[in-house]
């Protein structure tokens, strides 16, 4: 109760002022989409510090960080790119470059920010600075699972026609040098590039098995892999579409949502085999390596959103199932694993877990959450 | 498996065959804007799956609507929501679809 209290009091205290003096790497933004704002949040002290306002549709928003931490770049569902200071808590620029976005992804030096747009379809790149256009590249197709790739590159799938586009920005930012790969599989739903920047990994939706592009071969070499993964059934209901993006490679092994099936399939990264299945409690939405990568945390579509699984990595066992809340639709790991926080979007907060005794350790009242980033993520590939 | 797990769903639904009351009126327009949201848009303006707003909708018959959410359109990614809505549920919300403006 004291603790709702002084939050309430907390977040009225803004906007901030940037005199005072203070680091940003514990800090994190939490998406409220119903309402079009960001929560800043403190890490150490489990607390609310104040709220962005004003950035339209936020469904489906995520964010990537600026190189120093202190920059957050927002993609909404409504084409809009909202650049925001999380120190003094305001929108330093807007602009609404699209009909209907997906997501983006921010260049390897932190000059260019590529938005990847299901309407028109296609990705633009806008500079980091000004939010000026600075390249645009329609692919006639909604696109999907865009990632920074090392050397100034962007890398996206495209739902309708199934390619990957690589935007090379290196040696021209503004005309950029364009690798469509053709022929990758019938609707990529997404697209996950591992933290190395090597393996770009597509799911598809149409068809079964997936595809992964090698980035490290010249020409990037395309395999097919998993030919018995996807849907059982073609008319098997999908309530939610998986996320790739957090499929991490732990110990070697990827951990992939099953798409439709209550399953968490386990592959070899070299031989692109099964090794394992985990039987779950519902569809897998994401599926997160807890960062020393001992565990995967699971979350759930609908119906199944009130729970979460923790997944041993060595024997692939459900250890625990959690039950959190109505709506968990977002889980983010401190930087070195040791809490993880929960958005309960149905019951307005974050729940704030130890990783390892699972015990809530704080709550954070928040309107409707869905994506919470934490700022080191301003240092890793392929976010 | 995964049927499996749908089956008591599927009883609580049978089991309300009449026009949704007004507790399950408000789960279901919690349902349209987030699990419909999530495909559809939180505004309804369409993402992966087309807009369903009510001018978008303007020209269909409710009816059919009603049959495209319980069956889903095969081949596409628009699940059929048989196993967590009934007809009556799935024909409210096509009407809903059709006369609610989203804010
Ligand atoms: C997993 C994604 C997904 C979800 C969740 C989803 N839809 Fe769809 N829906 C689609 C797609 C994709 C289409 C378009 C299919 C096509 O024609 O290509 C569609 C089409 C439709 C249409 C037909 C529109 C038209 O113009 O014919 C209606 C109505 C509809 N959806 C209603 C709903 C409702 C109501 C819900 C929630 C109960 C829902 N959808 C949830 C993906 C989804």
């Amino acid at each position: 109760m004291l603790k709702a209290v002084l939050a309430a009091l907390m977040l009225t205290i803004t906007p901030a002022q940037a005199d005072e003096l203070r680091g940003t790497g514990d800090l994190g933004l939490i998406v409220e989409r119903e309402t079009g704002s960001l929560l800043v949040v403190d890490r150490s002290e489990r607390a609310a510090l104040g709220r962005i306002e004003g950035l339209g549709d936020l469904s489906h928003a995520s964010l990537v960080y600026s190189p120093d931490e202190r920059f957050a770049y927002v993609f909404g569902r409504d084409g809009g790119l909202t650049k925001v200071d999380i120190l003094t808590r305001q929108v330093v620029r807007r602009v609404v470059q699209a009909g209907n976005s997906i997501g983006g992804a921010i260049s390897d030096d932190g000059q260019l920010i590529a938005v990847a747009n299901y309407e028109p379809g296609g990705v633009r790149v806008f500079d980091a600075e000004t939010l000026e256009l600075v390249a645009d590249v329609p692919m006639g197709s909604k696109t999907v699972g865009i990632a920074d790739a090392p050397g100034s590159r962007f890398i996206v799938a495209t739902w309708d026609t199934g390619e990957v586009w690589i935007i090379d920005h290196s040696h021209s930012p503004a005309q950029p040098g364009i690798t469509r790969l053709k022929g990758i599989g019938a609707n990529p739903y997404d697209a996950l590039l591992t933290s190395d920047g090597r393996r770009y990994i597509v799911g598809l939706f149409g068809e079964k098995g997936l595809t992964q592009i090698d980035l490290w071969q010249d020409p990037p070499e395309v395999t097919r892999f998993l030919p018995d993964y996807g849907r059982d059934q073609p008319d098997m209901p999908v309530y939610k579409m998986p996320h790739l993006q957090g499929w991490t490679l732990a110990d070697g092994v990827f951990a992939l949502p099953a798409v439709g099936l209550h399953q968490l399939l386990w592959v070899d990264a070299d031989s692109l085999t099964e090794i394992a299945r985990t039987e779950l409690a519902g569809q897998p939405v994401f599926a997160l390596a807890r960062p020393d990568r001992r565990e995967v945390w699971v979350n759930f579509a609908p119906p199944d959103n009130d729970k979460l699984q923790v997944v041993n990595t060595l024997t692939h066992e459900v250890l625990d199932t959690l039950t959190p809340g109505k709506g968990v639709l977002h889980m983010e790991f401190a930087p070195r694993g040791r809490e993880v926080w929960l958005s309960v979007r149905d019951e307005n907060r974050v729940e704030i877990r130890d990783t390892r005794s699972r015990e809530v350790l704080g709550e954070i009242e928040a309107r409707a959450p869905s994506g919470i980033f934490f700022t080191d993520r301003a240092h890793r590939t392929g976010l | 498996m995964a049927r499996l797990a749908l089956m008591p769903m599927l009883l609580a639904g049978a089991a309300m065959a009449a026009p949704p009351d007004a507790t399950r009126q408000d789960e279901l327009r919690h349902l349209v804007r987030q699990d419909c949201g999530s495909c559809h848009g939180l505004r309804r303006t369409g993402g992966l799956g087309r807009p369903i707003t009510p001018e978008a909708l303007a020209e269909r018959e409710p009816g059919d609507l009603a049959e495209v959410i319980l069956d889903g359109l095969p081949g596409t990614a628009m699940p059929g929501w048989r196993p967590l809505l009934t007809e009556d549920e799935a024909r409210w919300i096509a009407d809903y679809l059709m006369k609610t403006e989203t804010e």
